[in-house]
């Protein structure tokens, strides 16, 4: 099938469709990619992105609509059959076999071995011995090996499905110079993304899909990201809204007793001298790139770990966290950034929310069921939660799984939380109704202690941000002065400038 | 070295178990020598099979509360088969059963694929079934077993070119048992069906992305259980003599051999090696409270109490190193 005398299409996906019971999960979906094409795939979530990406890979088969790739009419039966035709996805979770060594997983896939160690290499890679177990190798090195073997296979079609999420910057930047290298020698790239730099960096065109639909395929250009949010919003958002947003948020100057204060906090090699202060009513950022330590602090004031100096101090008195138990006591409440440790996967919307205060009841009398439905009935109304697939937590959307996460503790009242990147993998227009979320807990006078990875976070939710680096606290930066630029100097461990250097 | 010690640390530290049980058996009973050996290695082989067989199911991420049903079927067939049999025709016969055996392990295996019914369900279903076919197949205890099978597993290995003082002491049963998993084991766990096999009990969603048809892999890991059972049952034959319809205390001793093998319930890791050394740790174990004259009832209580402490220390080992 060719496209008006133009270079045969090598992937023609047309008119998908895909139907859940009663729920629509895609309706008029398509995408097209020639030869050496980098195609973004973006849409919100409950766009029907991920069901559109199980198709294209096998993982479904569609309702109506047809999958071409290479000309070849074939509605794909599973991942093996896609891979021999030509497709090969990664994932945004590593699809190695965790309880084999590298070796034995090249060997289940077919991978060529010198290829592999090739393209590990060029990805970054230097240290890899292929007979360490995959469940023993770190997180972001399992996404490189995962990148390899697909490039390994010599794949006509690339899917990156939310790849780079919280790959550390400097591997980022390898992969999209490796991937945009294999594109400019013809290699097809299907790149699902919320990351706007990203796409811009590697991308040419960027197709959005919105309720099922694909509703546009945009050139990548200056001004394509308001454009692209319109078009999965759906409805008409003057350009430069984001920066709006930015303006309208107001940063607040908090004094009098921290509600918490972290003094000179160490654990072995992760954390050294960590120090700050965190005020009812503020919004702390915590920015730092993978791995400088900030989980062993999160986990430090969760109560998870026990830092082996320093001193926590809560609303001025001294407390010492051996249990989680001990930290919830002092009002410290942590969400974790994988939202199954935090929800009932299986249980109903209701009850996820109802939760946090329901399990505040000493006594064993009945619930307040009158009193619970109606204060739950208000959190879903303001958290704006699609409600459909309230039954089971599971089947919400992962944006709509977070808003429950955090919305729960709007419903209960919180005094201290802890947010390890809510953010995560969540499309546009949830996580700015996020943002309002999490300034509306700090106007109930909550402290709240905001981890990112997406450095603009900070001037959109922030009053200030805390940047690690190397497990040291390096600055503390109003959330004024905390653009990107400045952010990611200091993430890296450089001075700031000149100027601001004197201000602090 | 370190490395090696890293992998095989649970094997080696069961054979150290074994060891330290076999010495103190020396010791309650100073003539416990060759002929206690070999009686240990034929009462543990139809165990080392029904374990053997769990194994494989449970590192595919399943399990089979079957086993012990199977191995009666394959038992009593092998006796009905071999009465008043010619000695060649046995030959047959054995081959028969090991089919069946590979059969009633792939109906397993498809059933759970096909039926999506949990595992559990669905062999707990075939427990009951396999024990009827068994005693449809022979009522009462009865039926042969061919000489030269029962010699197999009788007495101590003798080799024309070794002197008796070298092998004496090395049951034939043993030996039997070894080489029947070692050619059954070895070749599988190299092939790509033995790592599929792993990869589905290790991450199924991650092996389905990696390309491997997973219910396939399913049913030969059902179908690789029911030739251990097989075996198993054959032993039983060979053993008594007879065929006996009723299915043993397999099933339950080959869960807890599994897990004291170091095999990980939820699938993926382990080999076969741990958990025979487990079955004969298990059987040492019960020989050691006998000669010491503890109340039987009191040995199967020692018996658990030693598997939940094994498996606990495992795993504070295991986390120790984790953390340095």
């Amino acid at each position: 099938m060719t496209d008006s005398g133009a270079e045969p299409l090598l992937l023609d996906a047309q008119s998908v469709s895909k139907r859940f019971g009663a729920v629509a999960a895609l309706s008029n979906a398509s995408l097209h990619l020639r030869r050496g094409e980098v195609v973004a795939l973006m849409g919100a979530n409950g766009a029907g992105k991920s069901t559109f990406v199980k198709i294209l890979t096998g993982a479904l088969r569609p309702d109506t609509g047809h999958v071409q790739i290479k000309g070849v009419d074939r509605r794909v039966g599973s991942p093996a059959e896609a891979r021999r035709s030509g497709l090969v996805p990664v994932y945004q979770e590593p699809s190695l076999i965790p309880d084999l060594t590298v070796a034995d997983n090249l060997r289940l896939g077919d991978t060529d071995e010198a290829a592999f160690r090739h393209w590990v290499a060029e990805l970054g890679v230097s240290d890899l011995n292929l007979g360490e177990m995959i469940h023993r190798l770190p997180l972001a090195t399992l996404r490189i090996l995962d990148l390899a073997r697909a490039l390994a296979s010599k794949p006509d079609v690339l899917l990156l499905d939310e790849m780079t999420a919280a790959l550390p910057t400097d591997l980022v930047e390898k992969v999209l110079k490796t991937v945009r290298a294999q594109a400019d020698e013809g290699l097809a790239v299907i790149f699902v993304s919320h990351r706007f730099p990203e796409i811009a960096a590697l991308c040419d065109r960027a197709s959005v899909l919105r309720d099922g639909e694909t509703v546009g395929d945009l050139p990548i250009e200056d001004g394509v990201e308001d454009r692209a949010v319109e078009l999965m919003l759906g409805a008409a958002l003057t350009p430069g809204q984001l920066a709006e947003d930015r303006d309208a948020h107001v940063p607040q100057t908090a004094t009098g007793t921290p509600r918490l204060k972290v003094s000179g906090i160490g654990l072995g090699g992760k954390l050294t001298d960590v120090s700050f202060d965190l005020h009812p009513g503020e919004v702390l950022g915590v920015v730092a790139l993978e791995g400088q330590g900030q989980d062993e602090l999160f986990d430090i004031l969760a109560g998870f770990r026990r830092a082996e100096t320093g001193t926590l101090e809560v609303d001025g008195t001294t407390r010492e966290f051996t249990h989680p138990a001990d930290a919830i006591a002092a009002g410290l409440t942590f969400v974790p950034g994988n939202r199954a440790e935090a929800l009932l996967m299986d249980r109903s919307v209701r009850e996820n929310i109802a939760l946090p205060f329901s399990a505040r009841l000493r006594a064993w009398a009945g619930l307040p069921m009158k009193r619970e439905a109606a204060r739950v009935a208000e959190a879903i109304e303001r958290l704006q939660i699609d409600t459909r697939a309230q039954g089971e937590v599971r089947r919400l959307s992962g944006g709509n799984q977070q808003k429950v996460t955090i919305g729960r503790w709007i419903a209960t009242g919180v005094e201290t939380l802890l947010l390890f990147d809510p953010t995560r993998g969540i499309d546009v227009r949830t996580k700015r109704q996020i943002y309002p979320l999490v300034r509306e807990l700090a106007a109930q006078g909550a402290a709240v202690l905001f981890y990112t990875s997406e450095l603009e976070e900070v001037q959109l939710a922030c009053d200030r941000a805390v940047v690690m680096f190397g497990g040291r606290v390096v600055d503390i930066i109003d959330a004024a002065e905390a653009d990107e630029p400045t952010l990611m100097r200091a993430a890296y461990g450089l001075p700031r400038n000149a100027p601001a250097e004197a201000a602090s | 070295m370190t490395g090696f010690l890293k992998k095989h640390g649970w094997t080696l530290g069961l054979l150290a178990i074994l060891l330290t049980l076999l010495i103190a058996i020396r010791v309650v009973q100073p003539n416990f020598g060759a002929s206690g050996l070999e009686s240990l290695a034929r009462a543990a082989l139809p165990f080392a099979f029904a374990t053997a067989a769990m194994a494989v199911v449970v590192i595919a991420g399943g399990i089979d509360l079957s086993v012990a049903s199977m191995m009666a079927v394959t038992g009593v067939t092998a006796a009905v088969l071999m009465d008043n049999a010619t000695e060649g025709q046995a030959v047959f016969a054995v081959i028969a059963v090991l089919l069946v055996g590979i059969a009633m392990g792939a109906i397993n295996g498809a059933l759970i694929v096909l039926t999506k019914v949990p595992d559990i369900v669905v062999t707990l279903a075939m427990l009951f079934v396999w024990e009827g076919v068994a005693l449809l197949i022979l009522s009462t205890p009865g039926g042969g077993a061919a000489d030269w099978l029962r010699s197999i597993i009788a007495g101590p290995v003798s080799l024309p070119f070794l002197p008796e003082a070298w092998t004496f002491w090395l049951p034939n049963a043993f030996i039997f048992m070894a080489v029947a998993i070692a050619v059954i084991w070895l070749p599988l766990r190299r092939s790509k069906l033995g790592l599929s096999i792993y990869a589905i009990g290790s991450d199924d969603t991650a092996a389905f992305r990696s390309g491997i048809a997973i219910g396939r892999t399913r049913v030969a890991a059902y179908a690789v259980a029911g030739l251990f059972c097989a075996l198993g049952g054959l032993s039983l034959t060979m053993g008594t003599g007879i065929g006996e319809p009723v299915p043993g205390p397999y099933l339950m001793a080959s869960v807890a051999a599994v897990v004291l093998g170091g095999v990980v319930l939820g699938g993926g890791r382990g080999g076969l090696l741990g958990p025979i050394i487990a079955v004969f740790i298990l059987r040492a174990i019960r020989l050691l409270l006998t000669l010491m004259a503890v109340d039987p009832n009191v040995t199967t209580i020692v018996e658990g109490t030693i598997m939940v402490v094994v498996v606990m220390l495992g795993a504070i080992l295991m986390m120790r190193e984790r953390r340095s």
